[in-house]
């Protein structure tokens, strides 16, 4: 069965890089994963959005086509991609604004204001939300996870990513525990 | 699974090429080809190869074709702006017979077009971009593991027929990552050009005329002859003689011509039976694949036929299979290109037909699936 991941925000938020950790965690519990992308020609800003599909099975189609989960952390992308949702779950950061018209399951929760305030870097709102996929969606184990990020992350940065990974599965427990 | 990798397609084709053997790459970074240089200039250094940032890609494959004539397998990786530059040399290395691999990963075209979305347009400029008749070999990988695997195969043409050889990647291939478990290296057959022994008397274009490949002397090894875009003889020195130029591009294409059976490299799916053949390649190919199985679930016999050498084109295959088919369907990321040789070679046993898209985003299964049903649910 495939599992559809998109994640969607402005460029430079790092969410190509959490895509590629979901997907490698993915493939270090012996799932097949593939990660794709689309992004504008700018260098930072503008639109971005990586897409994940994992499966226990072969995979033809490496695209999203009625994603399960769709991250977006900013307005923009939130009403682009929000509105081609079907049976799927929108997480959406706090401090977008919702949008009556947008009818898909919705869940708000603050990953921008986790990284800036609790954790105090910006920087890691990628990880945060990371987190929070992971954790909703259940698709890996905490524990591959954090392996997955420690392989990807900068040196001296370990443990403020894991800090960062843990505040966003903690998010998605509490998400979870409040979802009707 | 200890080995399986999240790899890039771009990744998957550097790799490739060092497995190959790559020495020297020269280029000039252009989206979505960059991770291949990026990828080059950090592996290159550490085998004693090298890397240039040219000042175009003019530059870059000129300076690649240098590099090949001293021994050195030679590549360059660009996307559509730049292979448009590299035209003029791309015929000069197929008359100078230098070996030579270009990676070019498709964007949106003409001109500088959509440097970040996915278009498959260089189908015909990749056969046909430079002047005159000439040979050219192009390889279409559908998936990550074929990046390595294709470009493999193309330093392997590239040196055992001394034609340049081009990987025709795209946007969605180059950037995608997959899971990947890459061959050991001993399981890998790697080719290198057969070279005279001495310098004696040597003649660097003297090859047998029905498609045989001259013997190619490394430069810096007490070898002096001369390489010319001019027509030229055995020795390689300029003749304006009809009857040297009518022999010399024959064996041209001879050599590829007869090389096709031997190179001929395809995919099928879901063919035996098939009643609807779709063709496509690259990522078209991806969309198409799960189209077809979405239709055989729905009782539609459908299959798909998958070149993984475009030019030239494995006509034998595709010929049979479409012969018991009852309608083709090309879909290609483009307005019509593939399509064109897909009519020859089915030659009238089956109607062909077109499904092009432009506008930078990957066909949808869904797309493919409503042309193999025609209207049907």
């Amino acid at each position: 069965m495939r599992t559809e991941f998109r994640l969607s925000g402005s460029g430079g938020q790092g969410l190509l890089l959490a895509g590629i950790v979901l997907a490698e965690a993915a493939i270090l519990d012996d799932k097949n994963a593939v990660q794709t992308q689309s992004y504008g020609p700018e260098a930072r800003g503008g639109s971005s959005k990586a897409e994940v599909v994992i499966s226990e099975t072969d995979i033809d189609y490496p695209k999203a086509t009625d994603p399960d989960y769709l991250l977006a952390l900013t307005a923009d992308a939130y009403k682009t991609y929000g509105k081609l949702m079907g049976k799927g779950l929108i997480i959406v950061d706090s401090s977008v604004p919702l949008d009556p018209e947008i009818k898909a399951r919705t869940t708000a929760v603050p990953i921008l204001s986790t990284a800036s305030d609790v954790i105090g870097k910006m920087v890691v709102a990628n990880i945060v939300a990371l987190g929070v996929l992971g954790g909703v969606s259940g698709i890996v184990k905490p524990e591959t996870l954090e392996k997955a990020v420690l392989n990807r992350v900068p040196k001296g940065t370990e443990e403020l990513n894991i800090k960062a990974l843990k505040a966003g599965l903690e998010i998605a427990s509490k998400a979870r525990e409040t979802q009707v | 699974m200890t080995n399986a990798k999240l790899m890039q397609g771009n990744e998957a084709c550097t790799l490739g090429a060092l497995a190959a053997g790559l020495e020297f790459f020269a280029g000039y970074p252009i989206t979505p080809s960059t991770e291949i240089a990026e990828l080059c200039s950090e592996e290159l250094p550490k085998i004693g190869g090298k890397f240039i940032q040219m000042e175009d890609e003019i530059g870059s494959i000129a300076a690649i074709i240098g590099a090949s004539l001293t021994g050195r397998k030679s590549m360059t990786a660009t996307s559509g702006p730049g292979f448009s530059l590299m035209q003029e040399n791309l015929g000069y290395a197929s008359l100078t017979e230098v070996p030579i691999v270009i990676i070019n990963v498709q964007r949106v075209g003409p001109s500088t077009g959509m440097p970040t979305s996915l278009a498959q347009g260089d189908v015909m400029q990749a056969r046909w971009g430079t002047h005159g008749d000439h040979p050219v070999v192009v390889l279409a990988p559908g998936n990550v593991k074929e990046c390595f695997e294709l470009t493999v195969k193309a330093f392997n043409i590239a040196e055992d027929y001394r034609v340049p050889v081009v990987v025709l990647s795209d946007e969605v291939i180059g950037h995608m990552r997959e899971k990947v478990v890459l061959p050991e290296a001993k399981d890998i057959k790697v080719s290198t050009r057969a070279t005279p022994e001495a310098p004696g008397g040597y003649l660097p274009y003297k090859a047998d005329p029905d498609g045989g490949v001259p013997l190619m002397a490394p430069f810096g090894a007490g070898y002096r002859y001369h390489v010319t875009g001019l027509f030229h003889d055995d020795t390689g020195f300029p003749s304006n003689k009809g009857e040297v130029a009518d022999v010399l591009l024959r064996r041209l294409q001879r050599k590829v011509e007869k090389a096709e059976p031997v190179i001929r490299d395809y995919a099928v799916e879901s063919v035996d039976d098939c009643d609807v053949l779709v063709v496509a390649f690259g990522s078209s190919a991806m969309s198409a694949l799960s189209a077809v199985r979405q239709a055989r679930a729905k009782g539609v016999k459908a299959g798909l036929f998958r070149p993984k050498t475009i030019w030239p084109f494995p006509e034998e295959p595709l010929h049979d299979i479409a012969t018991r088919a009852k309608r083709v369907i090309v879909a290609e990321m483009n307005l019509g290109q593939l399509v064109l040789e897909i009519e020859r070679v089915v030659g009238g046993k089956a109607p062909v037909e077109k499904l092009g898209k432009i506008n930078g985003e990957l066909f949808k299964p869904e797309e493919i699936l409503a042309a193999i049903m025609g209207g049907q649910r």
